[in-house]
């Protein structure tokens, strides 16, 4: 049973090495001072962080990024949060095959996707618009929200509601003070999930961008595949503190609450 | 709009309470919950349902009716490859993925609840980094001149060329999709009772045989669910072939944005991209009963 134990952990250990480092390699390339992304990086430097903040393609891609995201957090969280507490109060079998169909966006095969909304947004001038980002991300999102917050809903007792329309409480105010409280930790990983779902989106993206509307990711694309710019690692060390900042302190101010 | 005037006017004249018209409406939605999936379906239908529609329609439409486009796809070499490809790099990855994952989520739900944290903690890293800084890092590790050559140089051996193969593409996409894998396969070994392995080793089985009999077939639903998904992503995967791949481990996705993008034969590109979504929905279905017995189970 020992040795079992000493390889089990040993192969463990090597998925999480292999599930976390190679995402780490970027840190030390970003500091190459050599304007090439070959390994081992020499020298230190700042350039490419400036370059990141005062390169007018790096940082309106990334406010671009930012305002879609944003965008699209509110919209797939409303959409998708009325289409979960819909789905839950559906008793019929529809409500299954519903489900299933509302969130095939996350199974489409992205390139299909992609060229099917860049030919209708060329028909109807969509393409390097924010609106078409945002259309396009939103059904990207929708599928998050909603299961996230389902799954917020299945744990919800129903009968709460009962109580509080016996108690006199007409259909808002239940909705506003017993309902959307209890379902709030859903809808909020929900909207997470659907920044993040836009914020990363790249291959839509790809299609429908335009030399006047580009987002991060597609930025980074093409400056991986026309020039080895290394400013990309800036960026993905960037990207990558903030969100382990934010994370952290989730877990941190979840683990408190609980306590 | 014509109701509310319908209700007002009708009230007028009656001896009906006076909340009645504001509260009927919403008597009217509750009794109808379907109504509130009414914007997520409206979406999918014009973001979603039309363009899937129309590059199906231009498929045969393109450049004239008829079947052209497919019988183009299926007698050309260079296509039957790439879809094989496609399917064989996919096979791969998920193979990958089941080996790496099914240790990692036995091992998850053994330990303490602090060390399981570490373990899910490493499982959602990759998630917190965007895909395609993701993939640059793979390009960073497995070029001629990256991480991995200079450290095998530096005990000695040879270069290995990683970038451009297929084999490349699979080590950076199984990293990728690594975590669809170990999830659901974790949720289905958390509910496993492991008091049956224990009884079928005090009635004198070998641990080898308790888990080949016992263990393993009651984490197969968590295997079969994490594999699906797992294939069904990687089948439609662009940007990690496209940095990691070369023309030898090009995947069906990056030859439906070149017929798009650069040939502009949205004909051609249409098939191929139908071709695509009809496999991933093939094996959506073959794969639903499985899944609803995984269901079944887990609820019963």
């Amino acid at each position: 049973m020992k040795p079992f134990r000493i390889i089990l952990g040993l192969f463990c250990l090597l998925v999480a090495i292999w599930l976390v480092l190679p995402t780490l390699v970027i840190i030390p390339m970003s500091f190459n001072e050599k304007k090439s992304l070959a390994f081992p990086p020499s020298g230190f430097t700042w350039h490419w962080y400036e370059n990141f903040f005062t390169n007018p393609d790096w940082s309106s891609s990334f406010f671009n990024s930012l305002r879609v995201a944003a965008i699209v957090a509110v919209a797939a969280t409303v959409v998708g949060t009325l289409a979960a507490l819909g789905l839950s109060r559906m008793k019929h079998v529809g409500a299954g095959i519903l489900r299933g169909i509302l969130i095939t966006p996350m199974v489409v095969p992205g390139v299909v996707l992609a060229i099917g909304i860049y030919a209708v947004y060329l028909n109807y001038q969509l393409v390097g618009t924010t609106l078409g980002f945002v259309i396009a991300h939103t059904v990207l999102a929708v599928p998050f929200v909603l299961i996230a917050v389902s799954a917020s809903l299945e744990v919800f007792d129903v009968r709460l509601e009962t109580a509080a329309a016996s108690l006199g409480a007409n259909r808002l105010t239940t909705f506003r003070t017993i309902t959307l409280p209890l379902i709030l930790p859903g809808i909020l990983s929900g909207l997470l999930f659907a920044f993040v779902t836009s914020f990363d989106e790249i291959i839509v993206a790809l299609f429908i961008t335009s030399p006047y509307l580009k987002t991060l990711p597609v930025q980074i694309y093409t400056s991986i595949t026309r020039d080895a710019d290394p400013t990309v690692t800036a960026v993905g060390t960037i990207i990558f503190l903030a969100t382990s900042l934010i994370i952290c302190s989730g877990l941190i101010i979840g683990s408190q609450r609980r306590r | 709009m014509s109701q509310t005037i319908d209700t007002t006017s009708a009230g007028s004249g009656s001896s009906r309470p006076a909340d009645r018209p504001a509260a009927q409406p919403r008597w009217r939605l509750a009794a109808y919950p379907s109504l509130l999936t009414l914007p997520a379906v409206l979406l999918l239908v014009a973001a979603m349902a039309y363009p899937l529609l129309t590059i199906v329609s231009r498929s045969f439409s393109e450049p004239e009716w008829g079947l052209q486009n497919y019988v183009w796809f299926f007698s050309t070499e260079v296509n039957i490859t790439v879809l094989a490809r496609t399917f064989s790099i996919s096979a791969w990855v998920t193979l990958v993925c089941v080996i790496a994952a099914y240790p990692y989520a036995y091992l998850m739900t053994v330990v303490g609840p602090r060390m399981r944290l570490v373990l899910i903690l490493a499982v959602l890293v990759p998630f917190w980094v965007s895909g395609v800084v993701r993939t640059l890092a793979w390009v960073i590790l497995l070029q001629d001149s990256g991480v991995i050559n200079s450290v095998l140089k530096s005990i000695g051996f040879g270069a290995v060329k990683l970038i451009r193969t297929p084999t490349g593409v699979v080590i950076g996409m199984a990293q990728v999709l690594l975590p669809f894998m170990i999830l659901p396969l974790y949720s289905v070994m958390r509910g496993i009772d492991l008091r049956l392995v224990q009884a079928a080793r005090s009635l004198g089985a070998r641990p080898a045989l308790a888990f080949w009999q016992v263990y393993l077939p009651l984490s197969l639903p968590g295997v079969f669910a994490g594999a699906i998904i797992v294939f069904i992503l990687a089948l439609g995967f662009y940007i990690t072939p496209a940095l990691l791949g070369g023309p030898r481990s090009t995947m069906l996705s990056t030859l439906v944005q070149s017929q798009v993008l650069s040939l502009l034969n949205w004909g051609r590109g249409g098939a191929m991209g139908v071709v695509l979504l009809v496999s991933t929905f093939v094996l959506l279905a073959l794969a639903a009963p499985l899944m609803r017995q995984r269901h079944k189970q887990a609820s019963r």
